[in-house]
């Protein structure tokens, strides 16, 4: 199935959760913040929020240093 | 008809000069301001003028040195920020110089937040001082900001912050600053402002190691009253460090935005 990762579109698997398509795109989950249709995940979400077809996932991530 | 001098009012006469105002103080002034800027004993006056005089090395009271360190403010802004309490998660490159720069610019109260102490090896960026290595941040911080303008009020958190922390710690403030080292916790301060801090100005930060362009360090707003600093790219790893200039640009950039939203630059905006 297609989803849509900031404007992208990325095929995954059918049942897919939040966490695959980060691992998918080699993102480190713990400095990442997903928001997927519109609503903010959790952070115990991003293991079990499951995508759907055409699902818009907005992620915005961190790098380190402060 | 009125001015306003040395924060008392004075009354005003069409044609009125600072030399007329210089005289009435006793002539011996040499700094002269005008609405927040530099002027000359020539300037021609309007009514509802802002005006300074002063002597230079003159020692002020109490009450004239909270007027005075504000004396090149647009005028009206200190009186808004006074009533303003900023939050600063994490009091290294960026958080230090963030509270100073709010301290300069007269914000009412500051929450700070670190649970580590000053190190050497923070002295390349952080405003620190080296008689302050082996202290706690919160602690010298509160010192040095004491030392820029005394009546700023700062509360400390000595501690390290955890995600389910921020949403309880955070909850008064008007304006919340995220200055972490660690992107995990960059992550989860931005997921409890979105979740627990409905209210409140957010104002974050990602990519501003090493010396890359001045301006691809940006501004960007992620979510109405949420905001990204920094170019997010450059991080700090084995190759890339933290320095002063860079990171000091992204310290402004975050400065400014929450006095920017302060004073309601995103109701102008939207």
């Amino acid at each position: 199935m297609k989803v849509f990762c900031n404007g992208e579109a990325q095929e995954i698997a059918p049942g897919s959760r939040a966490i695959d398509c980060l691992n998918k795109l080699g993102l480190d989950a713990s400095s990442v913040v997903v928001e997927c249709d519109g609503k903010i995940l959790t952070r115990e979400e991003y293991g079990s929020h499951a995508l759907q077809d055409g699902s818009v996932l907005e992620l915005i991530r961190f790098v380190g240093g402060g | 008809m009125a001015l306003l001098v040395n924060e008392k009012e004075f009354p005003f006469h069409a044609g009125m000069t600072l030399a007329d105002l210089a005289r009435a103080q006793g002539g011996d002034v040499d700094i002269l301001l005008v609405n927040g800027y530099p002027a000359t004993l020539q300037t021609v006056l309007s009514d509802g003028d802002q005006c300074w005089l002063w002597k230079r090395g003159k020692a002020p009271s109490a009450e004239e040195m909270q007027h005075l360190l504000y004396a090149r403010h647009t005028p009206g802004v200190q009186v808004r920020l006074q009533e303003r309490m900023v939050g600063i998660m994490g009091l290294g490159g960026l958080g230090s110089l963030v509270a100073i720069a709010l301290t300069r610019m007269g914000i009412g109260s500051l929450l700070l937040a670190d649970y580590d102490v000053v190190e050497p090896t923070n002295l390349n960026r952080q405003q620190y001082f080296v008689d302050q290595i082996g202290q706690k941040k919160t602690a010298a911080l509160r010192d040095i900001l004491q030392r820029v303008n005394p009546h700023v009020a700062v509360t400390m958190i000595d501690r390290r912050l955890a995600e389910d922390d921020i949403g309880v710690l955070f909850k008064d403030v008007h304006a919340l600053v995220e200055c972490f080292d660690d992107p995990a916790m960059k992550a989860a301060g931005l997921r409890a402002a979105l979740h627990h801090l409905p209210g409140v100005f957010y104002v974050c930060a990602s990519g501003l190691a090493g010396y890359g362009e001045n301006n691809a360090i940006q501004t960007r707003r992620l979510y109405p009253r949420i905001y990204l600093v920094g170019d997010e790219v450059s991080a700090a790893a084995p190759g890339e460090g933290l320095m002063a200039a860079r990171v000091g640009i992204a310290a402004h950039h975050q400065a400014n935005q929450v006095v920017r939203l302060l004073l309601g630059a995103e109701n102008e905006a939207s």
